[in-house]
C-alpha cells in the first residue's frame, strides 16, 4: 500500500536530519512584492522553530527519496540499511514547500537525496524541482540543493541558476576514512565539483565589460559537511582540512557534524553518544580561523595529540599557553591584538575601539559593554588595573576550568 | 514639574513633537515626568498634549534642533518599546546631545547603554515576529479569487507597524491579516493596512498544520537533547500560538527511551535489493586495461595515488595537447587555477606562456603541454595557497605519467620550463642558467631544449630585469618554434 504523504513526510525528514545545515542567510535580497508571486530573502535568515536538540529549524529539509545505491556505513541511507523507504514526487515537493512557506513556517527549501539509478538522473530530478519553484510558481524564498557527487556539470550549473545555495559533503576530513566508510564516493570527485563551482562563481561574479552586473548565480555560496568522531582522524586533521577547504574552493561553511548513532547502524561503527562537546570546540576553532585572524596551525599547536582541550574553548587554551602575549592595555592594544583576548568577541572588540577614542576605559566600561569581566581582568590591563599577578599565576587555568562535579552518594 | 502623556503606541511623532517644544523651552530632563496615555491620571498635572497655547507651530518659532543620524534610528526603534521610561531616556539623550555631539559613540554611558538596551529588545522582538507569527488558511475569497490567511501574535512591544513592511515584501499573492494585542496588519492585494487597535484572537483549525507537526517531530534528532539552547531562541512565552509546540515536553521526554532503543537493536541483515546493487556495481568496476591511448592514459591517472599529494589537491592535471604532438612542453606542477580548472597552463604563468609562445610562433594549439608533477603541491598561509616546490620523491613517483605520456606523444622535441622539469626528464640537476638554450639528450627519448618556467619571469620585482628576461624567453621559444617548423 502507498505510504501517505505524511507518513512520506515522516520518513524522509528523519532522514535528512543528519545534515546539520540550515542556514538561510547570505543570500541577495529578494521581494514578492516586486515580482508579484511568494516568498522573500531579507539577507539574513529566520529561525521560524527550534527543535529540543537546539537546532534552528529554518528550511524545509527533506531528502526527494531516501533509497539510496550507495552504501556508506555512516549514512541512515546506505543500501545495506534496513530503514523504511520512500520517494515524493517532485510535485508533492513543490506542494510542501509553498504551503509550509505560505504559514511562515520556514524560509525555504533544503533539499537533498539518496541516489537512485544514477547520479545525474537523481540531480536532474532536483534541478526539476528547483526550476518549477522558481519559474512555475514564482518562489523567491530560499532554496538550497545538495549536489549529487559525480553529477554532470551541466547540471550542477543549471542547479546554481535556481538555487541559492549549492553544497556537497566531503563526508570525512580525510581519503582514507572516506574510502573506509564510503567506498563508492571518491574523495577527488568530491573536490573536483567544488573547484568547479568555485570558478563558476567567480565567473558569475565577475561584471562583464558590457553590462557592469553580475550575473545571479548560486549566490549564497556553497558550503560543505564533515563528519567527525566517526573515524580516527584528530582536530588538528579537521582543521587542517576545513582550512584547505575555505583556501581552495571559497565556501561559506564547514559544517562540523558529531557522529551520532543512527538507527540500523552499521557493523562497521560503534555507538556511541554524539562528541557534541568536540563539535562545539571544532566550531569555536573555525569561528578563530575564519574571524580571529588565527592561523590554523596556531589553534592546535600547543595540543599533544591534535585534539581541541574540552574543557576550555580554544582561544582560552591558546591565551593561557602564550602568556608572553599578556597583558595587553585595553586602551592602546591593536584590533588584531584585542582579537585575540578571551572573553572579548569581535563586536566587544569594536565597541572598545569606538569608546576609547572618546576616554580612557576603566574596569568598569568594559562591564558596561556586556563584557565579563571576570573572564578578561586576567589578560588586560586597564586605567587603574594591572593584573600582573593575576597572569603569572600558576593555577590560572584552573580558575576557567569548569568546577569538578559533586559525586553522590552510591 | 511638567507631566507629558502620550499615547505611546511605537510612534515617534507625537514623542518628537513634545520633545523639540521641551528642547525649545529649554527644559531640563530632570524637570519632565513623562507618562504613557493609559496610566497617566491626566486632569490631575499640566497636560503637554492637546493643550493649544502650548502648540506652537514649530516650523516658523524654532531655530533648527539637528541630531546625528544615528539617534533618529535609534529613536524610532526603542519608542516601540512598551516601557513608558522610553520617553524619559529618549529625552536625556537628546538633551545631552545638543551640547556632546558624540555622545552616542560611547557606549559605556549609562543613557546611551540604556537607550540601546532598548532598541535592542526591539530589534529582537521584530525578529521573533518574523519567525513565530504562523498563519491559517481561512478559505478563498470569492471575487479575488485570492487566498486569504489569519494569524494571532503576541509580541511585547509595538512593532506590527515596523514588522509589516517584512509580511508585505514575504506574502504578495495571498491576503493575509495579522492580529495582535497591540495592533493589525493586513495586506489585500492592493494595500498595506496597519493600525494601532488591539485585534481578536479567532479560533481556527489549518490541516497543513498536522504535516508541519509531523516535520518538527522527525526533524528532532533525540541523540543530541539540548533543552536550553532550545529555549533561549525560542522562549515559552512564544509556545502558546506556534502549533507544534505542544509536541515539545513529549519529545524531550521520549528522547532518552529512543535512543536507548536504537542502540539495542541489533545490526540485522541487509535489505534485498543491498547485494542486486553490489553485483551491478561489480560488473562495471572491470579492472582497469593497459593503457593504450592518451584518453585512457588520463582516465587512470585520474585516480592516481602514487603520493600524498593527491590528498589535498582537487584533482590531477594532466597533459593536453593531440597525440604526435611534434613539441611537448613540460613545466613544474599545476597552480592554484589549473588545480580548479583540472587543465594545464590556464593560471597567469600559463597566460604569459602562451602570449610569448604566439609571439615566437608557437601555435599552442598544436604543442602538448604538461607537467612533471601532475598535482597541485601548496601550503596554506592564512587563506591562501601558496605553491610549493615538489620533492624529488614526488617527481619520481610522476615520472610514471611523463614517461608514458612521452611514449604516447612521441614528440621530436620535449620542451623543459624550469629545474623541476629539468630534473623528472633527464635526472640532472645543474643550474638552469647555466644550461638554458641549450639542448640536453636523456640517455632513451628525445632531445631536451632547456629554458626557465614563465613563472619565474612573473617574480622578477624590478621591470627593467624582466624586460630582459622577457626577450631572452622569447628567444628560447622562437629557437623551438624554429626546430618544430615543418623541413627543420
Amino acid at each position: 500500500m502507498k505510504k501517505s504523504l505524511k507518513e512520506r513526510l515522516a520518513i524522509l525528514s528523519d532522514a535528512a536530519k543528519y545534515d546539520a545545515s540550515c542556514a538561510s542567510s547570505g543570500t541577495v535580497k529578494r521581494s514578492s512584492a516586486d515580482t508579484g508571486g511568494l516568498g522573500s530573502t531579507e539577507g539574513s535568515g529566520i529561525c521560524h522553530a527550534y527543535a529540543p536538540d537546539g537546532r534552528c529549524i529554518s528550511l524545509l529539509k527533506i531528502l526527494l527519496t531516501n533509497f539510496c545505491i550507495y552504501d556508506c556505513a555512516y549514512c541512515i541511507n546506505r543500501s545495506s540499511s534496513n530503514v523504511e523507504r520512500a520517494r515524493f514526487t517532485a510535485e508533492e515537493v513543490v506542494w510542501l514547500t509553498m504551503e509550509f512557506y505560505r504559514r511562515n513556517y520556514i524560509e525555504g527549501l533544503f533539499l537533498s537525496s539518496g541516489i537512485i539509478r544514477s547520479s545525474d538522473y537523481t540531480m536532474e530530478e532536483m534541478v526539476r524541482i528547483a526550476r518549477a519553484l522558481r519559474v512555475d510558481h514564482n518562489f523567491s524564498g530560499y532554496i538550497h540543493l545538495k549536489s549529487i557527487p559525480e553529477a554532470s556539470p551541466l547540471l550542477v550549473e543549471q542547479a546554481g541558476i535556481y538555487a541559492d545555495r549549492l553544497s556537497i559533503n566531503i563526508e570525512l576530513p580525510t581519503d582514507a576514512g572516506l574510502a573506509a566508510y564510503a567506498p563508492e564516493k571518491r574523495p577527488a570527485h568530491i573536490r573536483r565539483s567544488m573547484g568547479e563551482l568555485r570558478l563558476k562563481i567567480d565567473e558569475a561574479n565577475d561584471a562583464t565589460l558590457q553590462t557592469k552586473r553580475r550575473k545571479r548565480f548560486v549566490p549564497a555560496g556553497q558550503s560543505t559537511q564533515m563528519i567527525v568522531g566517526a573515524d580516527q582522524a584528530n582536530d588538528r586533521v579537521v582543521l587542517a582540512t576545513s582550512a584547505r577547504l575555505y583556501g581552495s574552493y571559497g565556501l561559506r561553511r564547514v559544517y562540523y557534524s558529531a557522529f551520532s548513532p543512527i538507527p540500523d547502524a552499521s557493523r562497521k561503527l560503534p555507538l556511541i553518544k554524539p562528541p557534541m562537546m568536540r563539535e562545539h570546540r571544532l566550531y569555536q576553532a573555525d569561528w578563530l580561523y575564519r574571524f580571529y585572524g588565527f592561523d590554523i596551525d596556531e589553534i592546535t599547536a600547543n595540543q599533544p595529540d591534535g585534539m581541541l582541550d574540552l574543557k576550555l574553548d580554544p582561544k582560552l587554551s591558546w591565551a593561557l599557553v602564550n602568556r608572553h602575549f599578556f597583558p595587553l592595555d585595553v586602551n592602546s592594544a591593536s584590533r588584531e591584538a584585542l582579537l585575540r583576548v578571551p572573553g572579548l568577541g569581535t563586536k566587544a572588540v569594536r565597541a572598545i575601539l569606538s569608546a576609547r577614542r572618546l576616554r580612557r576605559l576603566r574596569l568598569e566600561d568594559l562591564a558596561r559593554l556586556h563584557i565579563s569581566v571576570k573572564k578578561v581582568r586576567s589578560f588586560l590591563s586597564t586605567e587603574g588595573w594591572t593584573p600582573h599577578k593575576l597572569i603569572d599565576r600558576s593555577d590560572l587555568r584552573s580558575m576557567f576550568e569548569p568546577k569538578p562535579e559533586q559525586l553522590d552518594l552510591f | 514639574m511638567r507631566v507629558v502623556a502620550l499615547e505611546g503606541r511605537g510612534e515617534l511623532g507625537e514623542w518628537r513633537d513634545a520633545a523639540r517644544r521641551l528642547l525649545l523651552a529649554g527644559v531640563p530632563p530632570e524637570a519632565v515626568e513623562w507618562r504613557q496615555e493609559a496610566d497617566a491620571s491626566a486632569d490631575l498635572f499640566d497636560r503637554e498634549r492637546g493643550d493649544p497655547e502650548k502648540q506652537v507651530p514649530l516650523e516658523h518659532a524654532s531655530p533648527a534642533l539637528t541630531v546625528p543620524r544615528l539617534f533618529l534610528d535609534l529613536a524610532a526603534t526603542a519608542i516601540c518599546h512598551a516601557d513608558p521610561v522610553r520617553f524619559g531616556v529618549l529625552y536625556r539623550v537628546l538633551h545631552r546631545l545638543q551640547r556632546d555631539r558624540d555622545l552616542l559613540g560611547n557606549a559605556t554611558d549609562g543613557d546611551v547603554a540604556a537607550l540601546h538596551g532598548l532598541a535592542k529588545s526591539v530589534r529582537r522582538d521584530s525578529h521573533k515576529m518574523t519567525a513565530f507569527v504562523r498563519f491559517k488558511e481561512v478559505g478563498a475569497c470569492e471575487d479575488a479569487g485570492r487566498r486569504r490567511f489569519v494569524a494571532w501574535f503576541e509580541p511585547d512591544h509595538y512593532i506590527v507597524a515596523r514588522v509589516a513592511p517584512f509580511f508585505h515584501r514575504r506574502f504578495f499573492d495571498m491576503d493575509w491579516m495579522i492580529a495582535t494585542p497591540r495592533g493589525i496588519a493586513a495586506w489585500n492585494g492592493k494595500l498595506l493596512e496597519v493600525s494601532s487597535t488591539p485585534g481578536q484572537k479567532t479560533a481556527l483549525s489549518d490541516d497543513t498544520e498536522e504535516l508541519w507537526r509531523t516535520y518538527f517531530s522527525s526533524i528532532f534528532n533525540p541523540a543530541r537533547l539540548k533543552v536550553k539552547a532550545m529555549q533561549a531562541e525560542m522562549p515559552k512565552k512564544y509556545w502558546k500560538n506556534l502549533p507544534e509546540a505542544s509536541l515539545i515536553p513529549g519529545m524531550i521526554a521520549g528522547a532518552e527511551a529512543s535512543v536507548v532503543a536504537m542502540g539495542e537493536r541489533m545490526a540485522r541483515d541487509p535489505p534485498a535489493f543491498h547485494a542486486r546493487i553490489e553485483a551491478a556495481a561489480k560488473v562495471r568496476e572491470e579492472g582497469p586495461p593497459v593503457p593504450w591511448t592518451l584518453e585512457e592514459l588520463r582516465a587512470e591517472a585520474s585516480r592516481c595515488t602514487r603520493c600524498p599529494l593527491h590528498c589535498s589537491a582537487t584533482q590531477t592535471v594532466f597533459g593536453e595537447g593531440p597525440a604526435g604532438a611534434p613539441i611537448m612542453i613540460v613545466g613544474e606542477q599545476p597552480g592554484d587555477l589549473e588545480d580548479l580548472a583540472g587543465r594545464p597552463f590556464v593560471g597567469p604563468a600559463g597566460k604569459l606562456f602562451d602570449a610569448v609562445a604566439h609571439e615566437a610562433g608557437l601555435d599552442r594549439r598544436s604543442l602538448y603541454v604538461t607537467n612533471a608533477v601532475k598535482h597541485f603541491k601548496y601550503e596554506m598561509r592564512g587563506k591562501r595557497r601558496l605553491h610549493q616546490r615538489p620533492d624529488a620523491g614526488e617527481v619520481e613517483h610522476c615520472r610514471w605519467w611523463l614517461d608514458l605520456e612521452l611514449a604516447l606523444v612521441k614528440p621530436r622535441l620535449v620542451v623543459a620550463m624550469g629545474a623541476t622539469a629539468l630534473f623528472a626528464l633527464t635526472g640532472e640537476r645543474p643550474k638552469i642558467a647555466d644550461v638554458r638554450g641549450t639542448i640536453r639528450r636523456s640517455e632513451h627519448g628525445p632531445a631536451v631544449f632547456v629554458t626557465v618556467h614563465p613563472s619565474f619571469l612573473l617574480r622578477i620585482p624590478d621591470a627593467a630585469r624582466r624586460e630582459v628576461e622577457m626577450v631572452h624567453f622569447k628567444r628560447d621559444l622562437a629557437a623551438v618554434a624554429a626546430f618544430g617548423a615543418p623541413g627543420s
